[in-house]
């Protein structure tokens, strides 16, 4: 009795000492190369030029150039992450109940196109959008009046709903089809009707996978400068512009670093937020 | 969601439509460059009629063969090593309390959620301090970086649902842990290392960000090459090989779903 005692004990403690020393390598890899360069960016953030401790680089977004490319960058971001909410729903529930019985064929077809470049995917939208572009073309031929959106904000809204919409689409398509279609037959059985039954029992279940997608939508968008640069033209600054130039033109690391910490605070309550809605990783991407 | 009710004809052809126009949406851009290889002038404005000029072009340019190879180079290792790593970390986490494995979970994440211009400078700070030279080397370490937690959500399911009294059956009976982890473990999370892999891969070949900021004067990969370009314009031949590119990808998947369609 006591032998097999000392067995299993002895086997917690194997499956205890070999999941320790799997995990050091990753765990070293993490220190070094996730938690030690966030430390940098608050380091090279925090101080200035002499290395004494400063919040000037931080303060230094309350400047008018700064405040603006910021208060843009949040705009637009919001916009785009509310109208790929407003696509992606429909759409993820017409491909649920499309009863498609390949999980991973929705998913290819979305991950498909990153499969050709992003810059390039985001340039041919400005071939498409020209004045004399493609969709002009084809707007003239129906004698309807010309869209002439290139280098606006509405080209950059444009650009980030193509890119990220895929971010969206599939985390609510997880979290509806994981639903239990008991549960909506219930619902429908006991007197709720379409609508009722959506919002009583279809959406709530799929919080976690909106939370998500607004997550994932939400981070990129704010922080691009790719976008802006390839379809705003070269006037209108998001906050990305501001910080990228500040590292591969102005060289000014400290302030970059500084504006990096104000869009580090958006991301971490963002963070928060699908942390708090989205215990259980549901509503995750695959 | 299989709600069986009495569809409206009206109502399919109304979501064919809507599915029809995002799909528009998304490929349209492919469609509009896989055009653009194919247009005889080098502008991107006007269509000078077919040819395949740009093809043959492609494979005198150097510049754009080598960027070619640093990006497959770079994707291929990055994402085996990402692989390796992330698949003995799920490993190791599993065997965790649930403390600890949320705390390292939360931090495998970062660089998800984490903005990619964050996660560039980071990395980009981290190397200068640190004196690494800065080439293929300093990409493939953040390359590897972003791609690990891509690896575990993908096989960090799969491991949870393995049975551990099988492997453990499986070491009763003789088996060496290595031996039964593969006789045993591997099979069952194989098809999540895989759509891992994949995954990471695929991150790794449309990442610019990251590589922007990581990458020393000289070191191009395809988006850093194409990034320098757009102010010069595009050359042509760039389009010829994201058709190629775009074209062998989508072969592939069709073959690859094709089969086990067969066998069944």
């Amino acid at each position: 009795m006591k032998d097999k005692k000392d067995i299993r004990v002895q086997k917690i403690m194997n499956k205890k000492l070999t999941g320790q020393l799997l995990s050091a390598p990753y765990l070293l890899w993490s220190l070094i190369f996730i938690l030690v360069p966030l430390g940098m960016v608050f380091y090279y953030g925090l101080t200035d030029k002499t290395g004494i401790f400063t919040i000037e680089n931080v303060t230094a977004i309350m400047s008018a150039e700064h405040a603006k490319a910021l208060w843009l960058s949040i705009g637009l971001s919001l916009v785009s992450t509310f109208i790929c909410f407003l696509l992606a729903y429909p759409l993820a529930m017409i491909l649920a109940n499309m009863n498609v019985n390949q999980h991973s064929f929705i998913v290819l077809i979305f991950i498909l196109p990153m499969w050709m470049n992003f810059l390039l995917r985001t340039l041919a939208w400005q071939t498409l959008l020209e004045k004399t572009g493609v969709i002009n073309i084809i707007l003239q031929f129906f004698h309807l009046p010309a869209l002439n959106i290139i280098n606006t904000p509405a080209a950059i809204i444009l650009g980030m709903v193509y890119n990220f919409l895929p971010f969206m689409v599939l985390p609510i398509y997880n979290s509806l089809v994981k639903i239990d279609p008991n549960v909506v037959n219930a619902a429908r059985d006991l007197g709720a009707n379409v609508i009722q039954t959506f919002f009583k029992i279809i959406f709530p279940l799929t919080v976690p996978g909106v939370i998500s997608g607004i997550t994932m939508v939400f981070v990129p968008a704010l922080t691009t400068f790719v976008i802006s640069k390839l379809l705003g033209g070269s006037k209108i600054l998001l906050i990305g512009n501001v910080i990228e130039e500040e590292f591969t033109q102005a060289g000014n690391w400290h302030l970059g670093s500084g504006l990096s910490i104000v869009l580090m605070v958006f991301i971490i309550f963002n963070m928060i937020i699908s942390a708090v809605f989205d215990k259980n990783g549901e509503g995750n991407m695959l | 969601m299989n709600h069986k009710t009495k569809r409206m004809p009206f109502k399919t052809t109304a979501q064919k439509i809507y599915i029809g126009l995002i799909f528009l949406f998304l490929y349209a851009p492919i469609l509009t460059l896989i055009m653009l290889s194919f247009n005889a002038s080098r502008t991107r404005a006007k269509w000078d009629g077919f040819s395949l000029k740009w093809y043959a072009a492609l494979f005198d340019n150097r510049e754009i063969m080598q960027a070619l190879w640093n990006t497959l180079l770079i994707a291929f290792v990055a994402s085996l090593a990402a692989v390796i790593i992330g698949t003995v970390a799920c490993i190791a986490i599993n065997r965790m309390g649930r403390k600890k494995r949320a705390v390292i979970m939360g931090i495998t994440n970062i660089p998800m959620l984490n903005a990619d211009i964050v996660t560039g400078i980071s990395l980009m700070l981290l190397f200068i301090s640190f004196g690494f030279k800065f080439g293929l080397g300093t990409i493939l370490l953040s390359h590897i970086t972003f791609c690990i937690p891509y690896v575990m959500l993908c096989v960090m399911p799969r491991i949870r649902q393995v049975d551990a009294s099988v492997y453990e059956a499986a070491m009763d009976l003789g088996a060496s842990p290595l031996r039964a982890f593969f006789k045993v473990v591997f099979p069952d999370i194989l098809p999540g290392v895989l759509s891992g892999y994949l995954m990471a891969f695929t991150m790794s070949l449309d990442d610019f960000i990251i590589t922007h900021f990581t990458k020393g004067a000289g070191v191009d990969t395809l988006s850093t090459k194409i990034y320098t370009e757009v102010k010069k314009g595009i050359k042509p031949e760039m389009y010829a090989l994201s058709t190629i590119i775009f074209v062998t990808v989508l072969l592939l998947l069709f073959l690859v779903n094709r089969t086990p369609k067969e066998k069944n």
